[in-house]
């Protein structure tokens, strides 16, 4: 991000997010990002699968913990995470217009992201009874279903938006107890590697959150075929669509396929939590 | 694991032997051969092909039924499809429930025809076809005949679209129940529906597909073509297809997945398990025997949620297995028909040839055996009641699973060591957890990875009860409010 | 009685008991069909269990005659046993002793200030010792529900032990009231206690309160029988008594026993029915099962 200014800027490197850290990818590899025009902006990292891997390892070690976390709490570090983000407006700006944002669309993006994370914390405590039930089984027993987290889920971020497809996705996973491993833009990976700096200052436990950025075609594969992860939440189409739903069988991976415009206020919705929970029924007799 | 020479052994061999008390099949009448059941119709299959339908206790032929090829499918599913547009899809949902109330209706009437029927082509006593698979049929088109105009309040903020043509694939344990956890949503939420029953236990489906006619449904809305593997990929296959239901193995379930990899089919799918039964020492112990008992033995082990990995206290251990050894004494096992048997018949070939190749292997990887004293008859196919001690969660026959009568235990300490052993395994789909502390129900309950927990009790089923696998043991949920989103668009 | 006051019992704890599972195994155990022969079989096997009983505060010598010719011969055109006990209070206990003379039917008093046990301990030994004096082969005591359900485990039991002692020869059959223990964890406790404390019987009832005998408090009792056998190898004795009238529902208790305990319980020795009507019951099952004819309690004597 040059400027015309006297003194020489020291530019940002853009780094992984992964068990609470910033590495750069194991493999040494990273790639150019470009503005619109075509200059080159920054580096970003170019994960490899082996960054995969270890992003999934970490989000796994994370995920009974933070599942076991009161709701209430979750609520509140989401709500922290907006005011994070909040705080740090001037710098998602300017990634955002360096990635081809005009002014008001990165305002807009970037409120919406703010309030979407907003959204999601005040379900934290609350999805749970809209989508429990009391069960009144013809027999001595209490009945009841509970969501509950699937685990790791796995995040392929859409390619259009820098920012709010990433918090639109990331929200609603972990709000539920999941732990998640997200893919950023390919084409606008630099918001997304600054708001892993935002998770890490906002009490989101290690593993919590891992943040890649890279290409998606050499990781499509890994993510999909991987047996430690419990779902997919991506888009997709074409044969990629067909890769990641295939390659997802081999451990029965719950696919969930969202093509959305997440600037849209109706997109955000307790459905997109209930996207990545399971429900759980439990029986017990009733008797003295 | 023998009996100690030492203990003070009840005797079961008993003066009381409960004479013969066989349920009657004359309310059965069998045709002599099944064809498809196609918008309204019987329709003969397009190749002629027709196979036998055994009686797994007498290995008897009951009748023949057709095999659909492709182009069968195809009829099927356009019968199906016409029926949803031109119909079905049309039809204010109060009139749905209508058809659907009368469904359950009529299956009441005839309870004891279809639970004879399912006892024959499928080999389960009489008692648990009579006082479970059925009634709970019935109870299941009940259950979702009253949603069908209600779904207005079952998804908040949103509204409920048919999806169109579901294609329903079921499997041979429970045959006429699968039918109902899968026809009876489909048609609350507007769906028609093509379903496929079990090459080895087709009839009751096939009887239901008269109850349907006789119900007076629009042709095509329910159509019941009869198959094997091959009928079953054409259908998951099949364009105008917009959902797959699909019970059965996990194996399978992962191939059906892949094959709707790119397509827009939504899909559920109820797959294996291999679920841990777990005993607390402060467990009330003689109910909890009998909770194992119901978790492995009921309809012959053939249950995915089957509790199949005992795991019992240290502290408790001999006590439970002593308890559990004199209670399999007293299992019957014979004439799936005969009001006073426990253990029915295995229910093809192939899996007793199946569940003999695990115990095999159990008992070649060093477990130990031990079965129930039976005698069993000499045709049809049969396995005794059997336990495996001296097994470690490496042993083949406590990882895969068995389908059958075959119980594997292992002993722990602490509850953090069970948990971590129960959750140690590909599948998701139940469990159980016996202890009188309530704490600890909450809290073992909460950490096992599985859609169904069982506390102090085993082997339940409702239609009010959304049932349904983690992990590899499926995806999505039957039953309940949880399972209408399956069968529906929201918008 | 010193010696058994320094009994351990003030912490009883014991396995403890689902009342759902209870009832699903009940249930199960209640859809044995029993059909022709294993019914004549069984039903003969109850009439042979039967402690015909009658504890009226008008019982009288006529009453007793012709109670102990019923058990004794309780049908004429029968190839059947006749009953296992007459059940009397101690008053009447010389008098239904003399009548038996020469059978093999036991004579059971109730004893221990029959039914409530509201008495105290002398008294109770007292009637206990007349009541054997006198000539009652069993003694069926009530144990003190008041100081159980209290929480005083040391005084039940040291009031069942000093009884035991009371009887000497005579068995000693032990009436929980379970009506009366209002949960099946409680049921379960009394059975230990009364098992622990020398009971060689265990009973349900006095036939006095409601609910008597049911078949969920008999499955406990006989899992507790159960255990004590494991644990010792000795055998104690069940009894359910009162509201048991039909044969049907007898056999459904024989089923029980059948597959909780096994054979050697199917024995008089082992297995009691406390009951005043049954008999008659079974015996209309035994003409119906020899005639093919549905029969008319007419042609029945009613005691």
């Amino acid at each position: 991000m040059a400027t015309k200014a006297n003194r020489l800027e020291i530019l940002k490197t853009y780094k992984l997010y992964i068990d609470g850290k910033f590495p750069r990818s194991e493999s040494g590899r990273h790639y150019l990002v470009k503005s619109k025009n075509g200059n080159g902006i920054a580096n970003a990292c170019l994960a490899s699968r082996k960054d995969l891997r270890d992003a999934i390892v970490a989000a796994r070690k994370a995920q009974d913990a933070w599942a076991a976390r009161s709701a209430y709490n979750r609520g509140q570090i989401l709500y922290r995470i907006a005011e994070m983000l909040e705080g740090r407006k001037a710098q998602f700006m300017e990634e955002m217009i360096a990635q081809g944002y005009t002014v008001g669309q990165a305002t807009n993006e970037l409120q919406s992201s703010i309030d979407r994370l907003v959204h999601y914390a005040g379900w934290s405590d609350k999805y749970q009874a809209i989508f429990s039930a009391v069960n009144p089984v013809d027999s001595s027993h209490f009945n009841f279903s509970v969501p509950e987290a699937m685990g790791v889920v796995g995040i392929l971020c859409e390619e259009k938006s820098a920012l709010i497809g990433l918090v639109s996705l990331i929200a609603p996973a972990i709000v539920g107890g999941n732990t998640c491993v997200v893919l950023s833009s390919e084409s606008k990976p630099l918001c997304a590697s600054t708001f892993g700096e935002v998770l890490h200052a906002s009490d989101v436990p290690a593993g919590v959150v891992n943040i890649l950025t890279g290409s998606r075609a050499e990781l499509i594969k890994t993510y999909a075929s991987h047996m430690d992860v419990n779902a997919l939440v991506f888009d997709a189409s074409g044969e990629s669509l067909k890769t990641i739903q295939s390659e997802a069988a081999a451990n029965v991976k719950r696919c969930i396929h969202l093509m959305d415009d997440w600037s849209q206020a109706k997109s955000q919705s307790p459905y997109h939590i209930m996207n990545t929970q399971e429900i759980k029924t439990t029986w017990h007799p009733i008797g003295v | 694991m023998k009996k100690d020479k030492k203990e003070h052994a009840l005797n079961f061999e008993t003066p009381f032997q409960y004479a013969p008390a066989p349920e009657s099949t004359a309310p059965v009448k069998l045709k002599e051969r099944y064809a498809l059941f196609i918008d309204g119709k019987f329709q003969a299959p397009s190749k002629g092909i027709y196979l036998p339908s055994i009686n797994p206790a007498t290995e008897e032929t009951l009748a023949l039924v057709a095999v659909a090829d492709e182009s069968d499918v195809n009829k099927a599913v356009k019968a199906a499809a016409n029926a949803y547009k031109g119909v079905w899809g049309k039809l204010p949902g109060k009139e749905r429930a209508k058809y659907i109330y009368r469904i359950a209706r009529i299956l009441q009437e005839r309870a004891r025809e279809f639970a004879i029927l399912e006892t024959m082509n499928g080999g389960k006593p009489i008692r648990e076809s009579r006082d479970i698979d059925i009634p709970l049929a019935a109870a299941h088109f009940f259950y979702y005949a009253g949603w069908a105009d209600k779904l207005d309040y079952a998804f908040p903020g949103r509204k409920a679209q048919a999806l169109g043509v579901a294609g329903q694939i079921i499997p041979w344990n429970f045959p006429l129940l699968m039918a109902a956890w899968k026809i009876a949503p489909a048609l609350a939420t507007g769906n028609t529906v093509v379903l496929k029953p079990a090459e080895t236990t087709p009839l009751t489906a096939l009887l239901l597909a008269e109850l349907i006619q006789e119900a007076d449904l629009p042709p095509g809305v329910v159509n019941i073509i009869t198959g094997a593997g091959e009928t079953g990929a054409a259908i998951v296959r099949h364009p105008l297809v917009n959902k797959i239901a699909f019970t059965g193995s996990t194996e399978v379930g992962k191939l059906i997945q892949r094959s709707l990899a790119g397509t827009d089919k939504r899909y559920t799918l109820e797959l294996g398990g291999k679920a841990a039964n777990i005993i607390f020492e402060d467990a009330a112990l003689d109910q909890a025997v009998e909770g194992i008992i119901n978790a492995i033995f009921f309809n012959q082990g053939h249950v995915c949620c089957a509790g199949s990995r005992l795991f019992v206290q240290e502290s408790v251990a001999d006590q439970v297995m002593r308890k559990l050894r004199d209670r399999m004494s007293t299992l019957r096992i014979g004439d799936p028909l005969d009001k006073n048997t426990d253990i029915g018949a295995i229910n093809s070939k192939e899996q007793l040839q199946k569940i003999q190749g695990l115990v095999k292997k159990g008992i070649a990887e060093g477990g130990d055996m031990y079965q129930a004293d039976c005698s069993i008859p000499k045709k049809g196919f049969w396995f005794k009641p059997t336990l495996f001690t001296g097994v470690s969660a490496s042993s083949t026959i406590v990882k895969e699973e068995i389908f059958g009568p075959v119980l594997s235990i292992q002993t722990f300490r602490t509850a953090d060591e069970v948990i971590e052993k129960a959750n140690n395994t590909p599948y998701g789909l139940s469990g159980g957890v016996w202890t009188d502390k309530g704490s600890k129900i909450f809290k073992v309950s909460k950490q096992l990875k599985a859609g169904v927990v069982w506390a102090n009790t085993y082997n339940k089923f409702d239609p009010t009860s959304p049932f349904g696998g983690y992990k590899e043991s499926g995806l999505g949920r039957e039953g309940g409010l949880h399972g209408l989103a399956p069968y529906v668009h929201l918008v | 009685m010193d010696k058994h006051t320094k009994t351990p019992y003030e912490d009883l704890t014991c396995v403890t008991v689902d009342q759902v599972g209870v009832e699903e195994r009940v249930s199960r155990l209640t859809k044995r069909s029993i059909k022709k022969e294993s019914k004549v079989w069984a039903l003969k096997m109850a009439l042979s269990m039967c402690d015909l009983t009658t504890l009226e505060g008008k019982d009288s010598p006529g009453k007793i005659r012709q109670l102990c010719n019923k058990a004794i011969r309780p049908h004429e055109d029968l190839d059947i046993p006749s009953v296992a006990a007459v059940c009397v209070y101690p008053s009447l206990v010389r008098l239904t002793k003399s009548h038996l003379k020469g059978t093999k039917i036991q004579v059971a008093s109730v004893a221990t200030a029959f039914p409530s046990g509201q008495s105290n301990r002398a008294i109770k030994l007292a009637e206990t010792h007349w009541a054997v004096e006198e000539g009652a082969d069993e003694i069926d005591m009530v144990i003190s529900r008041g100081h159980f359900l209290a929480g005083e485990y040391a005084y039940v039991h040291d009031e069942i032990a000093a009884v035991k002692e009371a009887c000497g020869k005579a068995h000693l059959k032990v009436i929980l009231e379970t009506g009366e223990l209002s949960s099946l964890d409680q049921v379960r406790k009394a059975s230990e206690l009364a098992i622990r404390a020398g009971a060689d019987f265990i009973k349900t009832s006095t036939g006095k309160v409601q609910p008597a005998a049911t078949l969920p408090v008999t499955l406990v009792m006989l899992e507790t029988i159960r255990d004590h056998f494991y644990a010792t190898g000795k055998r104690i004795g069940m009894k359910p008594a009162g509201g048991i009238s039909t044969a049907k529902n007898a056999l459904q208790y024989l089923v029980m026993v059948n597959e909780t305990l096994g054979s050697d319980w199917l024995s008089p020795s082992l297995f009691r029915f406390g009951a005043s009507s049954l008999a008659n019951d079974l015996l209309m099952q035994l003409i119906k099962e020899k005639t093919g004819r549905y029969q008319s309690i007419d042609y029945f004597s009613k005691d």
